[in-house]
């Protein structure tokens, strides 16, 4: 494995700080017992910015300590939150925001985090809870269905916004022009 | 601020405080193996018994984690509830037999079957919960990235982990503030306002605060790489304890315990103990 470089293990332990404080918050949704899980929007920024072993980590620490911290690790979630970072990072590895955004970026990082939250919470996440705390098919699937649907959603649009916002703050390279 | 639900740190002398991260670090995972692998419930009455033992001689009271018991207690009780309203039938699949005791309506009859899976189901959540919060309350989280380098994890992973722990207070208090000053300019979270509009209001926060994430970042690892960060294979730790006797105890007990665990609940070629057949 290539070493992480330093700012990747700051970037990590940040993200995960991030990630733990967003996942506490209590922002309602029209669903009940259901919250806005801001945490995936940051961490696939995150994850586009940094690239997927960051991504991975951010999902994996950030949500083990805000499991420990709360009512025992439920590991399957858990790998699934990593996963997400994953599989983002890794659809956006040869993309570069720091030189602007176009509309190609942006549906490039929405079709990464739909494939990701797709495959962390309808695959990753029941295929795990199945094995390790057997729990019927039935409602791991529409436990799965409503936390992707929820999470593509608020990725889409809050990650999305933030990216594009991002991007507009960063100098982009040659902005600077000779005077005559 | 709103107060939010997190265990912490508890200071306070005891046998269990006074093993090192690392021990903890390998009991802990040791024992949420065991937990997970095994459905059988002998296996799983023992480790709670085990687990409520452990957190007597930890000095630990239950007030210090009410609030968390809580909240397991709760999660625990909504996904039973779900499992149930899923598949009511899923306990008479699983141990091949049906004995109904009582029908509430339709397809949901309560049987002795389902009853025992949703008992070990529980039980698989309860056995590792005080582990958990124990493993929490008793290490010093200074000691924490010491021991995941000791137990083979890379010690840049390890710091980032400890330098999670040291920046959630901040990250916290930041978010605070900058969504204070967002509510005082009226952009508003809370359920009061529509769906869309709530999630575009938490841009105008989350965006002052990656903006100063990465400022933090681009800081905090300047330091680090003047200060030579990562230059050697490996690295000491000022928080880092020799290993006692008690330490050895503790990891060969959690060892035994593991195999036991695996080979009662393997011995029969099932995961489940079926008193029914």
């Amino acid at each position: 494995m290539k070493k992480l470089s330093v700012k990747s293990v700051v970037a990590i332990g940040i993200g995960a700080a991030l990630f733990f404080v967003l996942g506490k918050l209590v922002i309602p949704s029209p669903v009940p017992n259901t919250n806005i899980s801001l945490q995936y929007a940051v961490q696939t920024v995150f994850a586009t910015l940094f690239g997927p072993i960051v991504g991975f980590l951010i999902g994996f620490i950030g949500h083990t300590l805000a499991d420990a911290t709360s009512y025992g690790p439920w590991w399957s979630w858990i790998i699934a939150s990593g996963v997400v970072g994953l599989i983002v990072g890794f659809a956006t590895m040869k993309m570069d925001i720091n030189d602007g955004i176009d509309t190609k970026k942006i549906v490039r990082f929405n079709i990464a985090q739909v494939v990701a939250h797709l495959v962390a919470w309808g695959i990753v996440a029941p295929i795990l809870d199945i094995l390790i705390y057997s729990e019927p098919i039935e409602k791991l699937f529409a436990q799965g269905l409503m936390a992707g649907t929820a999470n593509i959603i608020t990725t889409g649009i809050v990650g999305t916004l933030l990216l594009v916002a991002y991007a507009k703050t960063v100098v982009k390279k040659g902005s600077l022009n000779k005077e005559n | 601020m709103a107060k939010i639900a997190i265990l912490s740190y508890i200071k306070r002398k005891s046998p269990v405080h006074e093993l090192t991260g690392t021990t903890k670090l390998i009991f802990f995972i040791a024992w949420s193996i065991g937990s997970m692998v095994t459905y059988d419930t002998r296996v799983l009455v023992c480790m709670m018994i085990l687990s409520i033992a452990i957190f007597k001689i930890s000095r630990i009271r239950i007030k210090d984690i009410s609030v968390v018991l809580g909240l397991a207690a709760a999660f625990v009780l909504l996904n039973n509830l779900f499992v149930y309203l899923f598949a009511p039938e899923y306990g008479v699949e699983l141990y091949e037999s049906r004995t109904v005791l009582f029908t509430i309506a339709g397809p949901y009859t309560i049987t002795l079957q389902q009853l025992f899976y949703h008992l070990n189901m529980t039980m698989k959540v309860f056995c590792v919960v005080p582990v958990a919060l124990l493993f929490i309350a008793c290490t010093d989280p200074s000691e924490f990235a010491a021991s995941l380098a000791s137990i083979g994890v890379s010690y840049r992973i390890g710091y980032s982990v400890s330098l999670a722990l040291r920046y959630i207070p901040d990250v916290q208090r930041e978010y605070h503030n900058i969504s204070q000053a967002q509510q005082a300019r009226g952009i508003d979270l809370s359920g009061k306002d529509k769906l869309f509009t709530r999630l575009k209001n938490s841009v105008a926060i989350l965006l002052p605060l990656i903006m100063s994430s990465l400022n933090r970042i681009e800081t905090v690892s300047n330091a680090m790489e003047l200060r030579g960060f990562g230059k050697n294979k490996v690295r000491t730790w000022y928080a880092r304890r020799p290993m006692r006797r008690n330490d050895w105890l503790a990891i060969v007990s959690v060892l035994v315990i593991l195999t036991v665990d695996m080979v009662v609940t393997f011995w029969d070629g099932s995961r489940y103990y079926n008193p029914f057949l």
